[in-house]
């Protein structure tokens, strides 16, 4: 599937196109297929995302997981401080990204 | 250290409201991304991967309790309890908002700090060495030059849009301390035959993808003509400097390609056209911001005797402390590489803890140091071991100075948008498994960058270790034989890469391999020049088990 | 042709049009020379005094050489019109300014009440050019 994320424009957070808005998690995001690049640039011109892209995604069993490592730390957060990540309760959210 | 005076100040302010409106113009549409991204690299402000991340100038790494009181509130008030000290001696936030950043900026400038040109195609912050005014070995203390060339390099309305970075180091002594010969241009400062004072200047020196050691293009510049002079090399590079490729746009390229010969026969027919225009700042200007480095008042007659009672506290002194310049005073440095640790992080409260014990015990002045440690330069051996004590209860107490748990680390893929590996799990595995053996090691400088962009200073490791993306996957390439001071080398790549696991194997290997070999003293780096590349690669290539 | 739409000068603008540096020494009457980036300005130093009206182009704001072709031009004595021309923007205005120039032809035209913010945005400079400003360093010593 092709994924769109970004970034918001005034808190930086990592953002995830879920079809109709921007979430903050990775389990939202839509398949926005071919279509990718041209909602970029209209939520781009629209301020509501920053430096958007498209990427490739597949459904696993835990949800949506971006195909590149990069996005999928940008998904959880830094595999060094867990306790900062989008799951700081769950112990085992690090073997996720790798 | 410098205080700001009122134009200072006013300079600062005016940039905090510039700012403000320029974020402002950002966020109602007034500008694009694509025309407010250098305006916002201008002001240190980049979008990583979590969120924006603030880097904010230490000028020279001088920090006092106050302003580190400061660093700690922002932590605490826009950000997540931390901060991270970088390679070039400044210091980053990792989870800014960029609604924030204008009230931030607006905080800084209330203690005279900011976050001027930490990013950008412009001059950045110069740094210098972490010992000077405390070194015995200085000429003289480089920081007053190095402030002449930040108020030089502010706001410089022909030098703001470079073909790219633009970094200086100031150094006065024989050793170089701040990786000089790295830098696009390093000044050390030098007495003539006739005990005059000159700036020798090096051009041409970096690291990232094509790394180079700066040749010296001029040995003797007049003090009274150094900005004149660095003035004619930028201008020299803002004019050919290549600009259709961002890979080969830095000064460095440019010596290469033009040859040092004719770059400098540019630079001295530029600098002699310059020296008519009057663009050097006088000589009482110069002694005005020398005012400001005079000694602290130091106290005469103070032992120098150091109760080694406490093993773990004379480990740490042997480790971390340098000969002060005066009897009785030490120059002491704080690890911030805990075992296990992530290199150059400390929470708000550490940061706290080390202005206040920098008030009580080091003339309310610290350091940051390019190797991402914190000094107090001036410390009474007598309340040495009180010191160490408040460290040590706060994680701040680790004895391993230039040890390879000294691990200068980028933040890597766990941060950065560039990079292509993680690099901190690497580091905090390697110090783990390297600990018992530290202190039987001795001197090693590792370094570890997550992509080729160097941040990690991985080239001038005495071990070195790259992050690629071999097919999404991380991979580490090693090097060895790098060294940032005055023998300053490039390190070499030993072979194919290594996974995650592999890569502190192989550092293990390295290692046992260098114990079972040196010979006297030699320090890691001594026992690979002594031997060279191929044994080291064979024990680190080699079937067998560590324990083998 | 872009309309120029800040001008600090008092005098009459040449209507002539722009001759590229190339042209500029076959041409002995063209009073007007149009800079590209990678043009090198030491073509036109012997001839300061024929020219009134010589435009920097700036195809792309990050590139910044336009700067140090208008300072070598004014430390060179050059005292006629010098112009910013293409994608000049609100906040490289001061450092023009500061440079040389004295007119702007931005390509999109600016709000003027953002440009005239950023021209005054700073009381003081730290480094001296042949603008007349007197750096800081000369105002702390009683030079300024």
């Amino acid at each position: 599937m092709k994924i769109l994320t970004g970034n918001d424009l005034k808190t930086g957070a990592v953002t995830w196109w879920d079809g109709q808005g921007w979430s903050l998690h990775v389990e939202d995001a839509a398949d926005v297929a071919e279509h990718g690049d041209e909602i970029a640039a209209r939520e781009n011109a629209a301020r509501r995302v920053v430096a958007p892209y498209v990427i490739d995604g597949e459904v696993a069993a835990e949800g949506v997981r971006p195909a590149h490592i990069k996005d999928r730390i940008r998904a959880l957060g830094p595999t060094v401080r867990l306790d900062l990540s989008l799951k700081p309760a769950e112990p085992d959210a690090g073997t996720w990204v790798i | 250290m410098y205080q700001y005076d009122q134009f200072d100040q006013a300079m600062v302010d005016a940039r905090v409201a510039e700012f403000r409106d320029q974020v402002r113009r950002r966020l109602d549409g007034s500008m694009s991304e694509e025309q407010f991204r250098p305006l916002r690299l201008m002001n240190g402000l980049y979008l990583q991967l979590h969120a924006y991340m603030l880097r904010v100038a230490v000028p020279y790494g001088t920090l006092n309790s106050r302003q580190m009181r400061m660093l700690g509130h922002i932590a605490d008030k826009y950000d997540r309890g931390y901060g991270h000290f970088t390679t070039r001696q400044n210091i980053q936030y990792n989870w800014i908002k960029l609604e924030d950043a204008p009230d931030i900026l607006a905080d800084l400038a209330t203690v005279e700090m900011h976050a001027i040109q930490t990013s950008g195609n412009c001059i950045r912050n110069t740094t210098s060495d972490q010992y000077a005014g405390a070194a015995a070995d200085e000429v003289i203390d480089p920081r007053p030059y190095a402030e002449l060339i930040r108020q030089w390099s502010t706001f410089h309305p022909e030098f703001s849009y470079l073909p790219r970075k633009f970094k200086m180091a100031v150094i006065a002594s024989d050793i170089d301390r701040a990786a000089m010969k790295l830098h696009d241009i390093g000044i050390r400062l030098v007495r003539n035959a006739q005990g005059e004072l000159g700036a020798a200047f090096y051009v041409g020196g970096g690291m990232g993808r094509t790394p180079m050691i700066a040749p010296c293009i001029r040995e003797f510049v007049p003090i009274d003509q150094m900005i004149t002079y660095s003035e004619a090399c930028l201008r020299v590079y803002n004019r050919h400097g290549r600009r259709d490729n961002k890979y080969k746009a830095r000064i460095k390229i440019l010596v290469h390609e033009m040859g040092k010969d004719e770059y400098t026969r540019q630079v001295e027919e530029e600098f002699a056209h310059l020296l008519t225009q009057n663009i050097e700042p006088p000589a009482a200007e110069l002694e005005r911001i020398q005012g400001y480095f005079a000694d602290p008042a130091f106290e005469n007659g103070l032992s120098d005797a150091i109760d080694r009672a406490d093993p773990d506290f004379a480990l740490w002194v042997d480790n971390n402390c340098v000969a002060h310049k005066r009897p009785g005073y030490i120059a002491a440095t704080i690890s911030l590489k805990p075992v296990g640790g992530i290199p150059g992080d400390a929470t708000s409260d550490q940061i706290r803890l080390m202005g206040d014990l920098a008030r009580e015990y080091s003339f309310d002045e610290l350091r940051v140091t390019h190797a991402q440690n914190i000094v107090l330069p001036h410390v009474r051996k007598a309340d040495l071991y009180a010191l160490w004590q408040k460290l040590d209860a706060a994680g701040l107490g680790t004895a391993n100075l230039d040890l390879v748990g000294d691990i200068i680390a980028c933040p890597g893929l766990d941060y950065c948008t560039l990079a292509n590996a993680r690099s901190i799990p690497v580091a905090q595995e390697i110090s783990k498994r390297m600990a018992p053996k530290e202190q039987e090691i001795g001197e090693l400088k590792l370094k570890i960058s997550g992509c080729i962009n160097a941040c990690g200073h991985h080239h001038a490791g005495h071990i070195g270790i790259l992050g690629v993306d071999r097919k999404g996957v991380e991979n580490y390439q090693l090097l060895l034989g790098g060294c940032e001071g005055d023998d300053t080398s490039l390190g070499q790549i030993t072979g194919p890469g290594f996974d995650e696991n592999g890569i502190v194997d192989a550092v293990e290997k390295a290692t046992n391999f260098y114990l079972a070999n040196r010979q006297g003293d030699e320090r890691f780096l001594d026992t690979y020049r002594r031997i060279g590349m191929a044994p080291f690669k064979e024990a680190i290539y080699a079937k067998e088990t560590v324990d083998g | 042709m872009v309309e120029t739409q800040f001008r600090f000068r008092d005098d009459e603008s040449v209507a002539d049009p722009s001759v590229t540096v190339d042209s500029f020494g076959e041409q002995t009457n063209a009073a007007a020379v149009r800079i590209e980036p990678g043009d090198d300005v030491s073509a036109l130093l012997p001839h300061l005094e024929r020219l009134r009206l010589v435009e920097v182009n700036f195809p792309a704001y990050t590139d910044g050489r336009g700067y140090t072709a208008a300072r070598r031009l004014r430390e060179a004595g050059y005292a006629g019109e010098l112009r910013a021309v293409g994608d000049v923007l609100i906040d490289q205005l001061a450092y023009m300014r500061r440079c040389g120039f004295d007119s702007f032809a931005p390509e999109h035209p600016l709000n003027e009440a953002d440009a005239d913010a950023a021209f005054n945005r700073y009381a003081n400079v730290y480094q001296p050019t042949t603008d007349g400003r007197s750096p800081i360093w000369a105002l702390r010593h009683g030079r300024g």
